[in-house]
């Protein structure tokens, strides 16, 4: 960001809305915006489309997140003192990573072929195939820019190093060879009933009572086994925190949330006729979702300029509202609206509160409170964690792999099939929710220490190793529990893991804006929350506008010279 | 396809299909000319193809096809080259018109017919089947056709067995995968090949696989029916058996002229009127069979030459095959006390209707006693004057229960080379019971009831030389009962099942027996010798069973019953006098079973329906039966 090139001046000067920073919620108002024939100028200080839902190389990835992990240097030119109207309010970036710690056991390899990775910042995370994003996507025509494949099953993890296969539909039921013959007649029937009650059959209809009771009640009166409970909590409505402890239970789901969540699962599955699973994972990464937009939105006139730092927000002196940015090319840029990356913030001149009209127009959105930190692991192997199958999902339920394990623990693994890594190569991508970064920490390595052999010899930072051992205690005590017992343990060799990166990421604003942000990545498996957020921020600044038009998919632009600037 | 709802079709289809139909109509006459022409030009041929493309349910169009392809191998230029250039257009114009439709019988006919002309390669066909059955995996057109194939290329058994569960694992609602997998096992279970040696290794596997299905989804028939085959395949021992006879093995038969022999030492069950000079033998096999005559089963005795025995088959058509085979043994008029010994399948011969041979030879043997004709014009006409009413019957007496046991034992015949056999079938029937008593203990499932009676009986039945009582019948007869009610339309298949589970219970024990076991006596009547009759009135039986077990009966009495059929009667040999009265048998074809019945002398069908009313034909009985069956009064 020192080392800013020339920039040639932007023309024209004044825009209906700027949208800075070119993640996903950003990318898809943008595209919304222009598709409503509003003028708009994204911009982006990276020299890549997606911020923090990006794909990138491997050697990019470890400085992307430390320049996001610490505070911002101080402001190049305060010069509040500025000749015009306007007021100068510099802008600064939050922190939205830490603990970052990076691992390399293969430096050779990796090194040399660090761009032929498309490593997820905000993974692990899929498209339901009946989800919301595909049904965007398919609404906008933003589907022509990018290519699917299947994520083809979905497994939960023991302690013991076990995957089992999730019995999401009939045939896996009938053919799962790990439930008994009641569970799986159980499973079926509340399968059946989910299906019944949401074709609104007269018959098998769920109580309203029922549907406001917590989903776990549901399950429990259901009579569903255990073992079946934890597989439709986490593996199917993919419920964050442990349904069945109330104290620490953050996400309590509803009866009606989770047959909503079955009933998403079960349309996915068998959507597509040659996506075998309920999800899928877009060729070259989750950084392709962001570009497709920013592409849909180039068609429909959107200027693009990356590469280009915003410095301050232009404020009338008067008045106090917004009038535009100033650009780290020294050029003043003026708009109506303001779409904002959230890790850009914007300092007062110290001593003096915001203008006050500003603080009333101005923070009409606010990110939900507190919802604590996302710890987020990835690793690269050589070996696929189960044999003839390459991508796939994992689940951790709650207490899986130790008894403080509040929180599901979700891996994704994805193969070199869809060019994120070099062939034969896999990405596990795993995260989970957290209180703090030492919590964070030890979830992320309880499940590397249950499935990945982690080669000691290592030249990187003996950080990771004395975390290992640190909180391998309560962890250890599971594994060497079971090596005596558990039939994984002793016959196949574990994937050794080649290249780790280890961070938290914030899932909390620390301040209630007044600036209109965009959320974070969020600690969701799919899209949906942030598709619907960003729905919000459209309506807000554009309330009698129709968030994508039907009408847009009927004059799809077919050139490829439409493509976006950088 | 399946699950797919029928839409109404919208004014653009219908002028579509009334446009196809103008063609099509024009493409046919233009057809039929050719074809009554005989006329094999290319062009010809080539428009018949259009036509199927376009219709491939057009039999006379492939027809017309094959005429063409024999003119065109008839040709006198005829070479390799060019048979194979005209069976290619074949295949072709089958896989086009199959494209269109395909499911059209005759086009996949067509196709079988090209192949077996011998000239085509084969390998191609299963590359296309695997096309249309993902296109549609219970398409039962392309499972047939696969059969042929796998046959025609001597594709292993394993590796098509392997393809059906692929196919059942994708989704297992499919018929035809399951009923290609119970082919395929029952080709192997013959040929006996390696690991497929064994029923006994082979079903319990099956079973584990079937419940998967079973369990997961109970409103899915298809593995419902592929349990029945199980069970079939479980229960069915493959050689016939023997299961019972008249005369029982060590009875004592004692014929008198036209009245019992007062003061005998004899059972009752066992003195038979006879005055025709002869007595029927009668051999009740547990499936139905054929080749019983001379050879395969001889008598021998004192006084009449095995060879002049002429064994008949009794069943209902007139096939020469039956569960129930019967031979008139004559008897000299003088006094006799002789021992008949009789062996069964000693020569092979006898072989039931699914190709297996009787192959465990079994004798019996009884003594017969010969009391003199006595006509005395006093007793002659007892016969007509027995009317069956209730004042008549006296409950049997128990002074002669020993002879009773005696002869209710021999009334089984005990095959005891089936123990050690059966135990694998044992345990599978008991594994099942357990199975289905869970599944029913989870869902109420009518389909499940059905089957846990199913194997309830099955293993009774399997049980029952041994264990001398039928201990799940209680709970069986519970069961259809239930069915009944929940179930209103196969009320009466279950009726009927219940009726012959209850009628199985009644003789499984001489205690039960003897409670429906009455001495006729009639107050008007000066007989000493009081016949028994067996009473199963009242018993709202709809079907009449346990034959094996009522040989023996010469007076029955079903009155008061629902009887619509009384199928199998015809095995009670012995019959003299029957009731039907009060029954809901329809018409007199009905009492069909009844003109096998050569002794039978009194018989009352008042009060059913035939004739669809319910009326009083006491009085005309008489009349009735002539016209029916001269030789019955």
């Amino acid at each position: 960001m020192d080392d800013i090139p020339p920039y040639p001046p932007i023309d024209p000067t004044t825009f209906d809305l700027i949208v800075i920073g070119t993640g996903l919620p950003e990318s898809i108002i943008a595209a919304a915006s222009s598709t409503a024939s509003k003028s708009v100028l994204h911009l982006d200080p990276n020299p890549f489309y997606g911020s923090h839902f990006s794909s990138l190389p491997l050697a990019d990835l470890p400085s992307f997140l430390s320049s996001h992990s610490t505070s911002p240097s101080p402001p190049r030119s305060p010069s509040s003192d500025d000749p015009n109207e306007f007021s100068l309010l510099e802008f600064a970036t939050r922190p939205l990573y830490s603990s970052i710690d990076i691992s390399t056991f293969s430096p050779n390899l990796l090194d040399q072929h660090s761009r032929k990775f498309n490593l997820d910042v905000a993974g692990p995370r899929v498209f339901f195939c009946a989800d919301k994003s595909i049904e965007l996507l398919l609404r906008t025509g933003t589907n022509q820019y990018m290519e699917f494949k299947s994520v083809d099953a979905t497994f939960v993890g023991d302690n013991k190093g076990n995957l089992w296969s999730v019995p999401d539909s009939r045939a896996a039921i009938f053919k799962d060879k790990s439930l008994g013959l009641v569970e799986k007649n159980k499973l079926m029937r509340f399968f059946k009933l989910v299906q019944g009650h949401l074709a609104g059959e007269q018959d098998i209809k769920i109580s309203e009572e029922d549907l406001q009771s917590p989903f776990v009640d549901f399950l429990n009166k259901m009579g569903l086994p255990p073992k079946i409970k934890s597989f439709i909590l986490y593996a199917i409505a993919m419920a964050d925190y442990d349904q069945e402890d109330t104290g620490v239970c953050r996400d309590l789901l509803k009866t009606k949330d989770g047959i909503d969540q079955l009933a998403l699962y079960n349309a996915s599955i068998g959507r597509f006729q040659n996506a075998s699973g309920a999800f899928l994972y877009p060729i070259y990464g989750q950084g392709e979702l962001s570009q497709a937009f920013c592409r849909r939105a180039a068609v429909k006139g959107c200027l693009y300029v990356l590469r280009m730092p915003v410095t301050a927000l232009l404020v009338d002196k008067d008045t106090g509202c917004y009038k535009g940015v100033r650009l780290a090319s020294g050029q003043d840029i003026f708009s109506q609206k303001l779409i904002l990356d959230p890790t850009f913030k914007v300092t007062l001149p110290s001593g003096s509160s915001p203008p006050l009209p500003l603080k009333e127009k101005l923070p009409f959105f606010s990110l939900k409170d507190d919802k604590g930190k996302i710890a987020r692991g990835i690793c690269i192997t050589k070996t696929s964690l189960k044999p003839d199958i390459s991508n796939f999902l994992v689940v951790y339920p709650p207490r899986s792999l130790f008894p403080e394990q509040v929180t599901s623990i979700r891996l994704l693994q994805i193969a070199s099939n869809l060019a994120v890594c070099l062939p034969g190569m896999f990405v596990l991508y795993i995260s989970a929710l957290c209180n703090d970064d030492d919590q964070g920490k030890k979830l992320i390595h309880a499940v590397m220490n249950t499935l990945l052999t982690v080669p000691l010899d290592s030249e990187s930072n003996a950080a990771v190793q004395s975390e290992t051992a640190e909180n391998g205690s309560a962890v250890q005590d599971e594994t060497s529990e079971s090596s005596s017992g558990g039939p994984s343990d002793s016959g196949e060799e574990k994937p050794t893991l080649l290249w780790s990166a280890l961070y938290s990421q914030e899932l909390t604003l620390g301040q209630v804006d007044f600036i209109c942000s965009t959320p974070m990545p969020d600690g969701k498996l799919n899209y949906n929350d942030l598709i619907d957020t960003t729905f919000k921020i459209f309506q807000e600044i554009y309330p009698g506008e129709e968030f994508f038009p039907e009408t847009s998919l009927e004059n799809p632009e077919g050139d490829g010279d439409a493509s976006p600037e950088t | 396809m399946h699950g797919r709802p029928r839409k109404a079709p919208k004014p653009e289809d219908e002028a579509a299909s009334s446009a196809k139909a103008q063609k099509l109509r024009a493409l046919q006459t233009q057809f039929f000319t050719f074809h009554h022409n005989k006329i094999y030009t290319k062009e010809a041929v080539e428009l018949s193809a259009k036509l199927l493309e376009i219709n491939p349910e057009s039999y006379t169009a492939w027809n017309y096809r094959k005429l063409a392809v024999e003119h065109y191998l008839n040709l006198p230029d005829c070479n390799p080259d060019s048979i194979k250039s005209v069976l290619d257009d074949e295949l072709r114009v089958v896989e086009n018109a199959l494209r269109q439709n395909f499911k059209s019988y005759g086009a996949w006919h067509h196709r079988k017919w090209v192949l077996s002309k011998g000239h085509s390669s084969i390998d191609n066909e299963l590359r296309l089947l695997d096309k249309f059955q993902k296109a549609d995996s219970r398409n039962f057109h392309a499972w047939n056709y696969r059969r042929y194939v796998a046959e025609s290329m001597k594709r292993s058994e394993q590796d098509e067995l392997k393809y059906a569960e692929d196919m059942i694992y994708t989704n297992f609602s499919n018929y035809s995968a399951w009923h290609n997998r119970s082919v395929l096992l029952s080709a192997l279970f013959e040929k006996k090949a390696g690991g497929f040696l064994l029923k006994e290794k082979v079903l319990p596997e099956e079973y584990e696989f079937i419940h998967q299905a079973i369990f997961t989804d109970p409103d899915d028939q298809s593995g419902w029916f592929y349990h029945l085959w199980l069970l079939d395949q479980t229960v069915t021992t493959d050689s016939p058996l023997l299961a019972s006879s008249w005369p029982g093995h060590g009875s004592d038969v004692l014929l008198v002229g036209d009245r019992c022999y007062n003061g005998s030492a004899f059972s009752p069950f066992s003195a038979l009127h006879s005055d025709s000079g002869s007595f029927p033998i009668v051999l009740y096999f547990n499936q139905p069979v054929g080749g019983v005559n001379s050879s395969t089963v001889t008598v021998e005795c004192g006084f009449n030459k095995n060879e002049d025995l002429f064994w008949k088959p009794l069943s209902a058509s007139n096939s020469q095959t039956a569960r129930v085979w019967v031979a008139h043994l004559k008897v000299p008029s003088s006094d006799l006390h002789s021992t008949v010994e009789v062996s069964v399948g000693h020569s092979k011969g006898i072989i039931s209707t699914r190709g297996f041979v009787y192959s465990h030879p079994s004798m019996f043997s009884f003594k017969v006693h010969v009391q003199p004709m006595e006509r005395d014009s006093s007793q002659v006409s007892v016969a007509e004057n027995i009317s069956l009413r209730e004042e008549n019957f006296k409950v049997y007496g128990t002074q002669s229960e020993e002879s009773i046991i005696d002869s209710f034992d021999q009334l089984i015949i005990k095959n005891g080379h089936e123990t050690t056999a059966s135990n694998w079938r044992f345990e599978a029937l008991a594994k099942e019971i357990e199975c289905f008593r869970e599944l029913l203990s989870l869902v109420d499932c009518k389909i499940g009831k059905l089957t846990l009676a199913r194997l309830l009986k099955a293993y009774d039945a399997m049980s029952y030389p041994f264990a001398n009582k039928l201990v799940h019948s209680e709970e069986v007869l519970e069961l259809y009962s239930d069915l009944m009610k929940l179930d209103p339309t196969h009320y009466q298949f279950y009726k009927d099942e219940h009726s012959i589970v209850l009628l199985q219970k009644v003789t499984s024990s001489k205690e039960s027996l003897l409670q429906h076991c009455f001495q006729y006596k009639d107050s008007a009547s000066s007989a000493i010798c009081d016949p028994i009759c067996l009473r199963l009135n009242n018993l709202s039986l709809s079907r009449m069973g346990a034959f094996e077990k009522l040989l023996w009966v010469q007076m029955l009495d079903l009155s008061h019953n629902e009887l619509q059929s009384i199928e199998g009667l015809e095995a009670m040999q012995l019959l003299s006098c029957l009731s039907l009265r009060n029954n809901k048998l329809r018409s007199l074809t009905a009492l069909e079973p009844l003109r096998k019945l050569k002794s039978l002398r009194i018989l009352d069908i008042s009060y059913n329906q035939i004739g669809d009313q319910s009326i009083d034909t006491t009085s005309s009985i008489g009349s009735r039966n002539s016209k029916m069956n001269q030789k019955l009064l």
